[in-house]
């Protein structure tokens, strides 16, 4: 047992420390496709170095909100506001550059590169060198390429993944793939980590490592982590604070313990009698 | 001993990165050089070198240009042709324009302008994809032959419409004109061709070769890593095109000495070097040069047997060699459709570990 796990069993007191002042503020965000409210007026925020969870029902318009948060989608209403100051407009790189990453649903790596040139792809934002340079391969251009390597060698480290560092992603089972975009993600040393279903489709096994990882890298690099996940289980063992959404509006907010006990929430999941 | 990687230990990323990690494969790159340099030039006769090396040499430039956008950056383009005529144009006009300049700069200047042209062309790569991008390059190469055909001026308005290389010099030996010596034609495309193929590994090992596949294997997911699509795409774009304008300023100006644009950068221009980049290998450096030799050396090789050893008529023979040039492309792709770079990579993986099957 680490002392992450000793810290969290102390219950939220322990806990104070690690979870510092508002990180990202979602304000009133309405997301419409045509005529179809994929979100209505959801307002949230995410602290500094907590585990944040998303949850809902099938097509509660959970991936559509991280979307919006990594710039891919453009809510019609409602503000983004990151590190105190309000998002404009932006593309996706734009965001990903401020310190944003997440992974997908449908895992999204390169399948013709290996995974060592995956991860320094999460290194790409960090790297300075010119194409001058690199054509040359002179001065910083080496030393830079050596610099992010023994970087992203710590993350290798960190997610076990050392034995298959030269190998092509493609031959990869799903669950070292599912780590691998991790690592990736890992690499850009991000302020806020968007895990889009992290343990789909893993068997109990898998969904271990992975919720050790998660907590890990919470742990270790105080990574702010939003998280969608349907393992209700998972959920309320890692988050500290829970959205619940449902038909596109929040139905409940709060540590795992307020939601579980919500009335909205349960009827929600469980559905309710209409009469 | 053979190839092994056994006993080879790395103590550094820096040597952990390297072009050719195994002890085996370095010891064939410096032999390759030492031949390349040193011996090759001393014993290159004019028909190997008109006939065999030279073209094979700068198709190689040229499949690298376009291996990059295509095999690294996943952008499909049938404009290489038009492209390489720009890099013929360009040089002829520099070349006549500024005569006490060095051939070797108006050839990289024609590259530069090349790449200017191709990013020019480059542009609607950033709304449409695959198919359609194709249709667009062809485009391309269609208006560029119709331009060079067109407007005088870029001809300097000869009567036949042909562009022809004066004589110029390098170092007091004339590498471009009737006069060129076959060791002189060799060896300046060899250089450009050393030093490009350098410069391509380095792009490709680094960042922005990162950023090309990585747009070339999931376009959304790299945009979410931070990449900028516009200026990776059209960086993939002004790189290649640099290469095909080079390899398109030397086979007018070294190879061809005089040219006809629609004759020697036509449409199948294009289509030839993209055989050639998906017989070798897409994303592959060394698929560059396998894939030129291939298309380069297997005519000369099979009209050498067929008319040389066997006696057929030569008409007879040149139309068999086509079959069996096209027959053989067929029966490769079908057989690996990852070209002869992975043929070689897999068999690379088996000499690993020979005579033991695990």
């Amino acid at each position: 047992m680490n002392a992450m796990d000793v810290a969290r069993m102390d219950g939220p007191e322990a806990d104070a420390p690690r979870i510092g002042g508002v990180l990202m503020e979602m304000k009133n965000i309405t997301l419409r496709f045509g005529g179809v409210k994929a979100i209505t007026d959801i307002s949230f925020d995410i602290r500094e170095g907590e585990i944040r969870a998303i949850i809902g029902p099938n097509g509660a318009g959970k991936s559509s909100m991280l979307n919006v948060i990594s710039g891919f989608y453009v809510p019609q209403e409602g503000e983004v506001w990151f590190r105190g100051r309000r998002r404009p407009q932006m593309k996706p790189y734009e965001v990903a550059q401020q310190g944003i990453a997440r992974t997908f649903q449908n895992i999204a790596l390169f399948e013709g590169m290996s995974v060592l040139d995956n991860i320094m792809t999460g290194r790409l934002t960090l790297m300075k060198t010119g194409l001058w340079q690199q054509a040359l391969w002179w001065g910083r251009a080496q030393a830079e390429e050596v610099e992010h390597r023994a970087k992203v060698e710590k993350i290798i480290d960190f997610l076990e993944i050392q034995h298959i560092r030269k190998t092509p992603v493609g031959r990869l089972p799903y669950g070292l793939k599912k780590r691998v975009e991790l690592a990736r993600a890992l690499a850009t040393e991000p302020k806020l980590l968007l895990l889009d279903e992290p343990m789909a489709g893993m068997n109990v096994e898998e969904k271990e490592d992975m919720s050790r990882f998660i907590l890990d890298t919470n742990d270790e690099f105080g990574t702010t982590i939003c998280l969608i996940e349907h393992d209700m289980g998972v959920v309320m063992d890692l988050s500290d604070r829970v959205v619940v959404m449902d038909y596109g509006k929040k139905i409940g907010d709060g540590t795992p313990d307020e939601v579980r006990s919500n009335q909205a929430v349960i009827d929600a999941y469980l559905g309710v009698q209409h009469d | 001993m053979l190839y092994r990687e056994a006993g080879e230990f790395k103590t550094s990323y820096a040597q952990d990165s390297q072009t050719f990690p195994i002890w085996w494969d370095r010891l064939w790159y410096q032999v390759a050089l030492v031949v390349g340099f040193a011996i090759l030039p001393f014993v290159i006769n004019d028909y190997w070198a008109n006939a065999v090396v030279v073209p094979f040499l700068i198709y190689a430039i040229a499949a690298i240009g376009l291996n990059i956008l295509t095999g690294f950056c996943g952008q499909v383009s049938l404009g290489t042709g038009g492209f390489m005529a720009v890099g013929a144009y360009a040089v002829y006009k520099l070349m006549t324009a500024f005569p006490e300049v060095s051939v070797v700069i108006h050839v990289i200047l024609a590259g530069g302008i090349t790449a200017a042209v191709g990013v020019l062309f480059g542009l609607p790569s950033l709304r449409i994809k695959g198919f359609y991008l194709a249709v667009a390059t062809l485009a391309a190469q269609f208006f560029l032959v119709w331009l060079f055909n067109k407007v005088p001026w870029f001809y300097n308005y000869s009567a036949s419409g042909q562009i022809t290389a004066p004589e110029r010099t390098v170092l007091g030996i004339a590498v471009t004109g009737a006069n060129t010596p076959a060791w002189a034609k060799y060896l300046i495309c060899a250089v450009f061709l050393f030093v490009l193929a350098w410069i391509a590994r380095n792009l490709t090992r680094g960042t922005i070769g990162r950023k090309w596949m990585a747009i070339r294997d999931m376009d959304i997911a790299a945009e979410i890593i931070g990449v900028n699509p516009l200026t990776t795409k059209l960086s993939a774009f002004a790189v290649s095109s640099f290469f095909i304008g080079i390899a398109g300023a030397l086979f007018f100006a070294v190879y061809l000495g005089a040219a006809e644009v629609g004759e020697a950068f036509g449409i199948q221009k294009s289509f030839l070097i993209l055989f050639m980049i998906i017989i070798g290998g897409l994303g592959s450096i060394f698929g560059s040069f396998a894939g030129a030799a291939f298309l380069v050396l297997l005519p000369v090789f099979l009209k050498n047997v067929l008319v040389g050893a066997l006696g057929w008529p030569s008409d007879l023979a040149a139309h068999i060699e086509l079959m069996i040039v096209g027959g053989l492309i067929i029966a490769f792709l079908i057989v690996e459709p990852h070209g002869l770079a992975q043929l070689w990579r897999v068999l690379k993986e088996k000499l690993r570990l020979w005579p033991f099957p695990h």
